[in-house]
This record gives C-alpha cells, sequence and structure tokens, in this order.
C-alpha cells in the first residue's frame, strides 16, 4: 500500500490551489480476528479496511474529511477530490485558527516490519489443543497494520508492522479464572505450551474455597498488568499538556501543591521502544523519549501540535495520552515477590477502574480473575472480587514498599475500530496499606 | 440515500460463492463534527465510514468477512477471506451454525427529521457554540469551556440470499457544552447541553437538552461545586435524576441482562454476569415498582430501530414487570443457543464487525411521584445529578458511581450544594431498595453513544430514558 498511497497522495497535491497546504494521513490494517468461548470458536473473520484523513489548510485555517479508500485509484482519487471541494467551500466561512500548527521542516522515514507471523488458524490449533479439556475464552487479533503521512510540502512517512495478540483466560467455576496473554511479531509452539502449564498450575489453586476479605487495609503485590490498569486512569488526562494548563489534569497536586510520588518512581513516555509511528498526524517527528515524572517528581507533559502552538512548547507525542508508557524498573527481584509479600493479597488483574475523587487521583476499581491470598509468603487460594478505592499518591508514594527489577512489555490488545498499537513497560509494586471497600 | 448500494449488491451477487446463507450487511456511516473550546474554533472533520460486512453459513459452520474495497474485486477478496475461515469453523465452531435462524422479513426504518443539519448554515452553527463559550466564561475561575455540536447519519442495508431485504436509516444530533472551574488543586466540572449523549432527529432535539439556554446555569454550577463541602460520608437516601439514572440502569440491569455475557461469550474481555439462565421468570430484581423495557420505539432514544443487524423485527417488551426478572437481552443466536426468548438486539457497531448482543434502548418506566414528592420523601439524603464516574465488577454486581453535582436533602427540602458525591452499593440488593419512582414529569430519554464489549472491541450508542428515582439506605460519600 505504501507506493499507493504515494500514488494517491501525487495526485491530490497535483490538484491543490495556490496557497493551499494539504496533510494527509493513511491507515490500514488486514487483520483475522477469532473469538472463542469453552475452548471452541465463537465468532471467525477477517476485515480490511484503509481509511484516509485529509486536513486541508489556507490562510491560517484548516478543515478535514475522514474516508474509506477502496483501492482502486481513479475511484479514491474522485472521492478524495470530491471531500477536498466540500472542505474548500467550508475554509472561507472558518476563522483563522490561532492554535494551527504542522510540521514544516521536511523528515522523511520509512518502517518496513518484517512478516513472521504464523498462520492464524494453526497457531489456534496449537492453543486449542494445548488447552484440551479446558474452559477457555478468549480472542486472537493478528496481522498486518500500516500508517503513512505525506504533506504537500514533500514530506512522506511510511510505518508498516505485523503482529498478533492472543489474550484469553481459562476458567476454573464460577469467576475464578486464570488470565494471560500472548503478544509479538513471533510466534513461539513452546512458549504457548509453557503458558497453558502454567495456567494448569494457577487453576489447582483456583480450586481452593475463596476468602472473603473483610474492606479494610492490606498489603499487597500489584502486577504489571494491575499497575498497567492504575496507569491507564493516570494517563487520562496526567500527562497531557492541555490538561495540566486547565487544571483537569489529576496529578494537579503535584503542580499546584508540590505532591510527590515515591523517590524510586520515574515515569517515561518512550517512543523509542514503543510500536506506534514516529511520526505525527501533523507530520512532526517523536523525541526518544519524553521524561514526565523523575524520581517521584513532576517533571514534563506530552504536548500534541494544538498544545505546542497554544502554549509555546514543543511537539512531543501524537496524543497527549501515553502510548508507550515506561516506568523504571527497582529492586525488588522476582523471584522475591511472594517472599516480600509475606502476607496479603496478590493482585494479579484489576478491572474497570475509574476516578473517585480525581484532584486527590484517588482511583477505585475491582480485583479481577487469579488473585490470591498469600500466607508467610505462598499463596493458599483465591478471593472473592474486592472494589478498591486508593489514591496514586499512595500507591506510588507513600505506601509503595519496592517495584521489581523486571519490567513487562504489554500489547494493548484493545481493538476499538482500529487494532491499537499502544503498549507499556512496567514493573510490578509491593504496596502496602492498600484499600478496599467492599 | 448516501450511497446507491444497488451495483455493490450486483456485484457481490456476481463474485458470492455457492454456500448455504450469505447475508451482505452494507453500511454508509457520516459525522460531521463542529466544537469550540475557549472561544477558538477548532478544525471542523467531516468523517465518512463505509463498507460492506459479509456473513457466510455452509455446511456446519459460520464465518465473516468486512472490507471497505467496494468494487468487485474488494468484494470477491472477501469472500475468499470469509470461505477461507468457513473450515476452522466446521471442525471448531461452538455454535451449531445450521440452528442459526435466519431473517423472515423485509422492511424499512427512518430517524424523523423535522429541522435538518442543513437548515442551519455553518457559520450560523458556529456562531451559536461561539455564543455559548461566551455564556460559559463567566469568571476568570472558569478555565476551559467548550460547546460542540455534531451530527450523525447511518444508512444500513441488510440483504439477504433468502430475499430479505432491509433499509434504515439513522438521523443523530450531538449537542452538548462543559466547563471547568479551578481554585488552587481543586478543580470542579460540570457539563450540560446533552453532553456525553445523543438523540435520534434533527436539530429539533435541541431543546430537549437544553441546548444552548442552559450553558451558564452549568459555568454558575462549576464554579460553586469548587468551594462546596464534600458530599457526606453516611448511610442515606439517594435521589439519582435522570442523567445517573441512565448509567445505573446501563451498569447493573442492562450488563447483566445481556445473554452472550451470560453464555459466556464475554468472559475474557467484558465480563459476565451475576444473573444466571435459571433467574428468568421467577428472580425478583427490584422492588414492585421497577418496570423496565425494552424500547426500540420512543422515536428520539438512540437506539430505536425497526430491525437489529440480524435482521430481527424489533418489538417493545418488558424485561423486568413488578420487579421481577422476565427476559433476556439477546438476540437470535444467543436465543437459539439459550433456548429461551430474548429481544431484537445483535447489533454491529459498524461494517467492520459482526453483531454481538447489545443493550440497545433499556428504559425505566415512569411512576407516580412528582419530583417535589420525591424530595419531600427524603429525610436525609442527596440529589445527585449528571454521571461523571462509573465502576462495576465483572459480574455486574458491586458498583461504585460519582456524580458531577449532589444537593444535600434534608427533612424533605433541598439544600446546599455538596462535590464530588459517589455512592456504592450491590446490584442484586440495590434495586430492591428502590423506594420511589418519578412521574412523566421526570421523565427523560438519555444514552451513551460509547458502551464498549465484544472482541474485537465494538462502541455503539445506547439510548436509557427514566424518571428520577429514590433508593433508600445507600452508602454515601465525597472526594479527598
Amino acid at each position: 500500500m505504501e507506493q499507493y498511497f504515494r500514488q494517491l497522495s501525487s495526485t491530490l497535491f497535483t490538484g491543490l490551489a495556490a496557497g493551499e497546504t494539504l496533510l494527509l494521513n493513511y491507515q490500514g490494517e488486514d487483520s483475522d480476528f477469532v473469538r472463542l468461548n469453552h475452548n471452541r470458536i465463537r465468532q471467525v473473520g477477517h476485515v480490511r479496511q484503509q481509511s484516509l484523513q485529509l486536513d486541508l489548510i489556507h490562510r491560517s485555517r484548516e478543515t478535514s474529511a475522514t474516508l474509506q479508500l477502496s483501492g482502486r485509484l481513479d475511484e479514491d482519487s474522485a472521492q478524495a477530490q470530491h471531500a477536498l471541494s466540500r472542505l474548500r467551500e467550508q475554509l472561507p466561512l472558518l476563522p483563522e485558527d490561532p492554535h494551527l500548527n504542522y510540521a514544516a521542516e521536511i523528515h522523511n522515514s520509512i518502517h518496513h516490519g518484517e512478516n513472521h507471523l504464523p498462520a492464524p488458524d494453526q497457531a489456534l490449533e496449537q492453543l486449542m489443543t494445548a488447552a484440551q479439556g479446558l474452559d477457555l475464552a478468549g480472542s486472537w487479533a493478528g496481522g498486518e497494520m500500516s500508517r503513512g503521512f505525506a504533506n504537500s510540502l514533500g514530506q512522506f512517512n511510511w510505518h508498516r508492522g505485523h503482529n498478533f495478540n492472543l489474550d484469553w483466560s481459562i476458567y476454573r467455576e464460577g469467576d475464578q479464572a486464570v488470565k494471560q496473554n500472548y503478544a509479538g511479531f513471533e510466534w513461539n509452539d513452546e512458549f504457548l505450551a509453557q503458558k497453558i502449564a502454567c495456567a494448569r498450575e494457577t487453576l489447582a489453586l483456583l480450586g481452593e474455597k475463596p476468602r472473603q476479605l473483610k474492606p479494610g487495609k492490606y498489603r499487597v503485590f500489584l502486577t504489571p498488568g494491575a499497575l498497567n490498569e492504575l496507569m491507564d486512569m493516570v494517563s487520562w488526562g496526567g500527562f497531557g499538556l492541555k490538561s495540566h494548563r486547565t487544571a483537569q489534569t489529576p496529578l494537579l497536586k503535584m503542580v499546584r501543591e508540590e505532591a510527590r510520588l515515591h523517590d524510586t518512581v520515574t515515569i517515561s513516555e518512550n517512543h523509542a521502544d514503543g510500536f506506534t509511528p514516529r511520526f505525527t498526524r501533523a507530520g512532526f517527528v517523536k523525541p526518544d523519549q519524553v521524561a514526565l515524572i523523575t524520581e517521584g517528581q513532576y517533571r514534563g507533559c506530552l504536548a500534541n501540535a494544538r498544545s505546542a502552538r497554544e502554549y509555546g512548547a514543543e511537539v512531543n507525542c501524537a496524543s497527549e495520552s501515553p502510548q508507550s508508557l515506561e516506568i523504571s524498573g527497582g529492586q525488588l527481584h522476582q523471584n522475591d515477590i511472594f517472599s516480600a509479600l509475606d502476607t496479603g493479597l496478590y493482585i494479579s488483574n484489576l478491572w474497570y477502574c475509574n476516578f473517585s475523587d480525581r484532584n486527590h487521583c484517588r482511583i477505585t476499581g475491582m480485583t479481577r480473575f487469579a488473585c490470591l491470598w498469600v500466607e508467610q509468603g505462598r499463596p493458599v487460594a483465591p478471593i472473592n472480587v474486592m472494589r478498591f478505592d486508593e489514591s496514586i499518591y499512595r500507591i506510588l508514594g507513600d505506601c509503595l514498599e519496592g517495584l521489581t527489577h523486571e519490567q513487562e512489555q504489554i500489547l494493548d490488545s484493545s481493538s476499538y475500530e482500529w487494532r491499537s498499537n499502544a503498549s507499556a513497560r512496567l514493573p510490578g509494586a509491593l504496596v502496602n496499606e492498600f484499600t478496599f471497600t467492599l | 440515500m448516501l450511497t446507491d448500494w444497488q451495483s455493490i449488491i450486483d456485484d457481490f451477487k456476481d463474485v458470492v460463492p455457492a454456500v448455504e446463507f450469505w447475508s451482505l450487511r452494507l453500511v454508509h456511516d457520516e459525522t460531521e463534527m463542529l466544537s469550540v473550546r475557549e472561544d477558538v474554533v477548532q478544525p471542523p472533520n467531516l468523517a465518512q465510514s463505509r463498507g460492506a460486512h459479509i456473513s457466510f453459513i455452509d455446511r456446519g459452520g459460520m464465518s465473516y468477512a468486512a472490507t471497505s474495497a467496494l468494487t468487485r474485486e474488494g468484494l470477491a477478496a472477501a469472500c475468499e477471506q470469509a470461505q477461507r475461515w468457513l473450515e476452522a469453523s466446521r471442525r471448531h465452531g461452538l455454535i451449531d451454525a445450521t440452528q442459526v435462524p435466519r431473517p423472515e422479513r423485509s422492511g424499512h426504518y427512518a430517524t424523523e427529521v423535522a429541522t435538518s443539519w442543513d437548515n442551519w448554515s455553518l457559520r450560523g452553527k458556529l456562531e451559536l457554540l461561539q455564543d455559548i463559550n461566551r455564556s460559559l466564561r463567566i469568571s476568570p475561575a472558569i478555565v476551559d469551556w467548550q460547546a460542540h455540536l455534531a451530527r450523525r447519519r447511518t444508512d444500513v442495508r441488510l440483504v439477504t440470499s433468502d430475499g430479505v431485504h432491509i433499509d434504515q436509516q439513522f438521523h443523530y444530533i450531538i449537542p452538548g457544552f462543559a466547563a471547568v472551574a479551578n481554585k488552587g488543586a481543586q478543580t470542579q466540572e460540570r457539563s450540560g447541553g446533552g453532553w456525553g449523549s445523543a438523540r435520534q432527529g434533527g436539530l429539533e432535539q435541541l431543546a430537549g437538552f437544553n441546548f444552548p439556554d442552559g450553558a451558564r446555569q452549568v459555568a454558575e454550577e462549576a464554579i460553586a461545586l469548587v468551594d462546596a463541602p464534600e458530599c457526606p460520608v453516611a448511610s442515606a437516601d439517594v435521589l439519582l435524576m435522570p442523567t445517573q439514572m441512565m448509567l445505573q440502569i446501563h451498569e447493573s440491569i442492562g450488563h447483566p441482562l445481556e445473554l452472550d455475557r451470560i453464555l459466556g461469550d464475554e468472559r475474557n474481555y467484558a465480563g459476565t454476569s451475576f444473573v444466571t439462565a435459571d433467574m428468568f421468570g421467577s428472580y425478583r430484581y427490584g422492588s414492585d415498582l421497577l418496570n423496565v423495557t425494552f424500547d426500540p420505539g420512543l422515536a428520539p432514544e438512540m437506539a430505536s430501530y425497526g430491525f437489529d443487524d440480524d435482521g430481527t423485527p424489533a418489538e417493545r417488551t418488558h424485561v423486568i414487570r413488578d420487579g421481577v426478572l422476565l427476559r433476556p437481552l439477546g438476540g437470535v443466536q444467543s436465543q437459539a443457543r439459550a433456548g429461551m426468548n430474548g429481544v431484537a438486539t445483535a447489533r454491529a457497531c459498524d461494517w467492520n464487525r459482526p453483531t454481538i448482543d447489545r443493550m440497545a434502548n433499556l428504559n425505566l418506566e415512569p411512576g407516580s411521584s412528582s419530583l417535589k414528592e420525591l424530595i419531600g420523601s427524603i429525610e436525609y439524603g442527596v440529589l445527585m445529578d449528571t454521571n461523571r464516574s462509573w465502576s462495576i465488577d465483572d459480574s455486574r454486581n458491586k458498583f461504585q458511581f460519582g456524580c458531577e453535582l449532589g444537593r444535600l436533602i434534608e427533612n424533605g427540602e433541598l439544600k446546599g450544594l455538596v462535590r464530588n458525591p459517589n455512592y456504592r452499593g450491590i446490584s442484586a440488593t440495590f434495586w430492591r431498595n428502590l423506594a420511589a419512582v418519578g412521574d412523566a414529569g421526570t421523565f427523560e430519554v438519555w444514552g451513551t453513544p460509547n458502551c464498549g464489549k465484544g472482541e474485537p472491541n465494538q462502541m455503539i450508542h445506547v439510548g436509557h430514558a427514566s424518571p428520577a428515582c429514590v433508593f433508600r439506605d445507600v452508602e454515601i460519600f465525597g472526594g479527598e
């Protein structure tokens, strides 16, 4: 599709009037989706979609249109020209846009990820065979994803990758289940088999009578996956320049009252090690990293093109919500988690988080899947699901006892409209006095 | 009609392979969004989505393919993809595809529009949004303010190999405004004018959302909330306004009653349900005052339609009557699997996703109490207005919800504002504490365009209409 996008772009740029600038963003996906329930196929299919966003700029005014592409140049050119005609009618009716901002310097780039994906039906055969006799529910999503940018100033960027995201849970009974994920770029039969074998071991523990915890404060270990759920909430306005300048960030106390997190907490947006394109929709190139919180102190924000223009900052992201968040590892080693926890709760997964008091970055949510009660360093039983309500200033601040040295790379399995290419690299966290309420 | 579908259907019929059953769902969706933030007109966007969803059933297998390439070659390629997956489905399918019911009735549906989007010029719409911005910016304490107005049009045609032909044309209007007030490290947001919701219809629907007239009040309340005391910590009565009732219905009635959750399809993502198949017909879901309907015919509500996306005709049906659970929310596939009656709620968010069970319009029927009577029935409690936080467990039982605005009620009278009003409870017992249901005068049509579910994920619009309601002995609390 790279050549097709070049051809289409060239055609559209040729037809521009004097003084017009056109930004084009291409998005494409060729994906298989397989949904499993009771270790059998519930729904299976393929989605091929290609879209083009056109941003037409003239005399400091901007308007945009998005359309689906058919893959036939004559048809798509005509459709895009029709859209441009509609945009040209709109432009004179708009006032000048003081926050208009797009890359004027040319930075070309090409990234072609190699395709090492397995045949999806064979990968699924392996999964279903490995999970024979188990009650598995889950989803396979895999295939090619591509993004492109071109502008009439002469810049061209292309990013293509192939990946899979196999996400599943294996149920013992009721809501007692082990949640697992295998996502990446190359398939490994043995790795999958080890995962399922590990799940079978945990399932045995889930057969123990679940503990019913009373509301109160508990010593807990949050796996990287559980911490990721919390960071998804913090990322909802937490690190964006616009939300900081309009006092809506849940980290407002860090800015206004010099609140801080634990000295061992360092958070960054690690563009270089993420999987999103390095170019933005306005044509800017992202830096390798953006420091957000360093050793517990607020450091900086993510600024997209419009915010950067509005507040006089450098563009350092495509989205003001992190797409490649990293929390640096600490001193706690993976093998020492249970002994360090001693007696408390091993939280494998959290679920459906939301703010209960945004000003204090207080988050509520639920435990889910195989959360285990641990006594004297040994997991002894699952728990019935519990609601927590706790502030990030305590979880990653006063009550943080340690972060694991090892970090886990988590590839986002979400697929609203398109498959996501966001990711996070996070450690686990040992936390004291974690509050459960229901 | 946005697209002439006939040539695409003709091309499809030329390339479709010989299978026992096929269906072709064609969707053309257009959304035009206008917004003004902090007095600055944001770049308008016209988003168009157009594509085909092909479903095959053949020799015990069932599969789909979706494509934006609506050329003969594109449709042929999609057919090949669907065929490729049929064999895996035959060998490992969960469902006996031969037992999947097929649509039988053709028909059409169209939203009634009194005032078309095009009746107002672009300049006029932007001026209105700029006026709203001026109404919101009433003090330096307002640190962010914005207003938007969008329209969405969706044309759907469903054609099957059995000769069924269904046309549906939907028009939505999506307005809203919000103001953010701040003092030090205390920030409060208040929204209105339909923010976070939408209605079917044209610009005539704006008045029902108090758009634009409610803008100044929204800003005043945001400022007042900054200095308001925290919501008290207590076990007390709550009076939930329709802007919160919609979320309460959505999370703790709608989702638990979805049949695909009960059948386990959603266990890896959206979750399961505390409701089990044996409860229908006898389980006491709430007090005698609780009457809940699936109502696809309430014209301005977001998920009104004539047919679901599997082609099943939609009819108003009680799912809870006098507090007793009667029927799940599930389309024909789930009904066949469970051996239960359901309702026409097999829906897809767009051409690129398959149908799954969704709740569509799910409404709480009005009772007999005026708003004054509802307030007068409360000795000590809090009125809560406009949802802003939602969290519930994967069985849809233990919940915690928060609102933008609270107002204390003492001895049957409204008192001052309280900020950060939250409450928590358990679905299985909460609805049994429903003590009073507002009359038709308190009944409002709301909903959300952002209900997430499914693998691959789908974000879809649902409607919830409700009166204001009173619940006894609820755990309430504020912030900090």
